[in-house]
């Protein structure tokens, strides 16, 4: 029950030709993210300065990113100082060995996981259970893939893609009780087999949301308690942190848990707000012994470097620009392919998995903007996937029909006499191209739609015509 | 025409200089810089220095185009910075030219039928322009503008994208069409003609009578 499927890079495609015909996937996809975009939109509005607030949090990131080595070191110091051990780790794997040494050197019956996206981009599940480890994931969305065996299909919500229906069915199938879809009943049964499971466990692993360099404090926000649990109950915690994490106090802190929490749930405020800095102190009565944090590169320090797509490490994963995107709601998370997918997926994704292997994504969007306008910390995703598209184009040459018609298109219009030319021999071709219902035929796009007829005379000529007349 | 139309209705002395051809976006937004660069600098040279106060375009796209994309996202040659500086701030898309440029609200046109708009991406999000259109047609004499929901999410069309990705287009397009029929209107209008065109290909598809027409074509033309 606890293996997952792997992301292996595929045909795109072929991943999103499996899923937008199915409309019950799509009907699934478009009721959650409207219900969130429709909080959200209503909790926004509290703000009447929220346009100066998403600035705001802007120049604060980009700040942090600016200066990512002082806050780094001082973030690193400040959490040591509190008594946590922190670790480096220059890429997945780096990071999951590490994870996985923890691990079995603490744990013998099971590890419990809270809600992490970090740990998801290291494959950190199979690996645990190939150490012969038992993980437990239980956030209640990512309870729900694991019994599934899926991987999350988006970053706040992971179960998103399954109706409560498919929830009942899973839910009866995998554990063998009588089906309900009652999300309370379902709620309360993963409680309670979840409740049990975190008595047993002797190793925590979380993400987390924001880690505060002045204190060496990190922050998670989470909506069922199960994170607060995964990091208090278990004797060791260890939190998987990817270095953009960072903001420079606890006074930055708040203007952030306001711009996350409303531009993922629509909440004006998460239900737990955990801030830890170090294990237990002597002092205390409970809370793990030992807090290790693992600092994961895996690919930001290539972007840091970038001037371009440093910006890209503003992300707070808050999973709006997915919610708004006309293209993630035709085909889910599963349909890209990658472990972060919607617009900003298919900009960091090039990264983690290789410009071949994502190849395709920075393609695969209408660069409506939508993302970029509810971006909290107003990354210009839409302009970063035009980016990419570029560097694709440059560094793999395109498809070689693309590129001799992109060749032939500029030759053309580099001279008017050319264009006017081609314009002309367009229309005399087009007849023979005519379709039945009064428009011309093209491959693809005919399929769906019709292909408008050619205007019988060009701009150019009307205008000569109007101006003699005149 | 119907763009020179209205303008010189305005009093606006319009010239075209036919040695124009692309502003070079389709090659810009496939990933193709070098072929999008010889385009932008063949138009800047045409336009910069044409002697004219201001370019006006009937597409939100390419104005997007020239005043945000050229010398930002993408590179000119040093030598032609300056140029695409000054043409950048001359270039202007219809409706906003006449709204924001001239101070017009009102062309004097006549129209009878139930029009709703279409926000196409780029006017929306590069160039700001939601209210110009609006605040043209509510002034056309016989025109009911009616609201269609969800007027700003994409059409679909996306240039390469509608064929890269075309059963993603086509499913953007159908959610489109649908917010379109729900409107009542019987035409959409806009300010970027490749949308409508990807509009009016499904809608015609469809059988719908429910006409695309650009907004130039119902502020100067013949009233239906
Ligand atoms: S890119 Fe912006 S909107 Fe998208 S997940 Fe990150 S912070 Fe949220």
């Amino acid at each position: 029950m606890t293996s997952r499927t792997p992301i292996i890079p595929q045909n795109l495609k072929l991943l999103v030709e499996e899923r937008i015909h199915d409309d019950g996937l799509r009907g699934n996809i478009r009721r959650a993210t409207h219900t969130s975009l429709g909080k959200r939109a209503a909790v926004v509005e509290d703000f009447p300065r929220w346009e100066e607030m998403r600035t705001t949090a802007h120049d604060i990131k980009k700040h942090v990113m600016d200066n990512l080595a002082h806050y780094l070191e001082l973030f690193e110091r400040q959490a040591t100082e509190a008594g946590a051990q922190v670790h480096f780790a220059r890429d997945a794997k780096e990071a999951s060995s590490i994870v996985c040494g923890l691990a079995r050197e603490h744990g013998e019956r099971v590890i419990v996981k809270s809600k992490s996206m970090a740990t998801e981009e290291i494959h950190l599940n199979p690996a645990l259970q190939q150490s012969g480890l038992r993980v437990l994931e239980t956030d209640l969305g990512e309870y729900i893939v694991q019994l599934a065996e899926e991987p999350p299909s988006h970053i706040t919500a992971p179960a998103l893609h399954k109706s409560r229906g498919e929830i009942g069915r899973l839910f009866s199938e995998q554990l063998g009780i009588p089906y309900t879809d009652d999300p309370e009943e379902l709620t309360a049964i993963a409680r309670r087999v979840l409740r049990e499971e975190f008595l047993q466990a002797d190793v925590g692993i979380s993400g987390v949301n924001f880690g505060l360099a002045e204190s060496g404090t990190i922050c998670i926000v989470e909506n069922e308690g199960n994170a607060r649990l995964s990091t208090t109950l278990p004797k060791v915690h260890i939190a998987v942190m990817g270095i953009e994490k960072l903001l420079p106090d606890a006074e930055s802190l708040g203007l952030f848990l306001n711009m996350l929490g409303r531009s993922a749930t629509g909440q004006r405020i998460t239900c737990y707000t955990s801030l830890i800095t170090g294990p237990k102190r002597s002092t205390e009565p409970d809370g793990p012994e030992q807090l290790h944090i693992v600092l994961l590169d895996n690919g930001r320090s290539t972007m840091h470097a970038d001037p371009k797509l440093r910006e890209a490490l503003y992300c707070i994963r808050c999973g709006a620009c997915m919610n708004i995107c006309p293209v993630y709601q035709k085909v889910g998370g599963h349909g890209y392919g990658s472990v972060y997918s919607g617009p900003i997926g298919s900009v960091v994704t090039p990264v983690f998995m290789g410009e071949q292997a994502a190849h395709d994504l920075p393609f695969a969007s209408s660069l409506c903007g939508a993302c970029a306008d509810i971006c909290p910390v107003r990354i210009d995703i839409h302009h970063h996937l035009l980016d990419w598209r570029h560097r694709m184009v440059e560094g793999q040459d395109g498809p070689l029909l693309e590129r001799i018609a992109m060749r032939l298109f500029t030759f053309t219009a580099l001279s008017a006499l050319r264009f006017d030319l081609a314009g002309r021999l367009a229309r005399l071709f087009a007849p023979f191209l005519k379709h039945s219902a009064g428009g011309m035929r093209l491959p693809v796009w005919s399929e769906t739609r019709e292909f408008p007829n050619l205007p019988e005379k060009s701009f150019k000529q009307l205008w000569k015509e109007d101006r003699e007349r005149s | 025409m119907n763009m020179v139309r209205v303008l010189e209705r305005t009093g606006a002395d319009v010239r075209y200089d036919a040695k124009q051809t692309c502003c070079g976006q389709p090659a810009f937004n496939t990933g193709y810089h070098d072929e999008s660069r010889d385009m932008a600098l063949h138009f800047l040279d045409i336009f910069d220095g044409d002697g004219s106060d201001y370019i006006v375009a009937p597409s939100g796209s390419c104005v997007t185009m020239v005043k945000v994309f050229y010398g930002s996202l993408l590179e000119l040659p040093e030598e032609y910075r300056e140029k695409a500086e000054r043409v950048r701030s001359r270039v202007h898309e219809f409706t906003s030219f006449l709204v924001d440029v001239l101070g017009k609200n009102s062309v004097g046109a006549e129209f009878h039928g139930r029009v709703t708009v279409h926000d196409s991406c780029h006017a929306l999000r590069e160039l700001r322009i939601r209210e110009q259109p609006r605040l043209l047609l509510r002034n056309v004499k016989g025109l009911e503008l009616v609201e269609m929901d969800a007027a700003d999410v994409c059409c679909g069309f996306g240039g390469t994208f509608a064929v890269k990705h075309a059963s993603v287009s086509t499913a953007m397009t159908e959610e489109k069409v649908e917010s379109i029929l729900r409107s009542g209107a019987d035409v959409v209008t806009g300010v970027d003609s490749s949308c409508l065109m990807n509009i009016s290909g499904m809608l015609k598809r469809r059988g719908s009578a429910v006409r695309c027409m650009h907004i130039a074509d119902i502020l100067g033309g013949s009233g239906s």
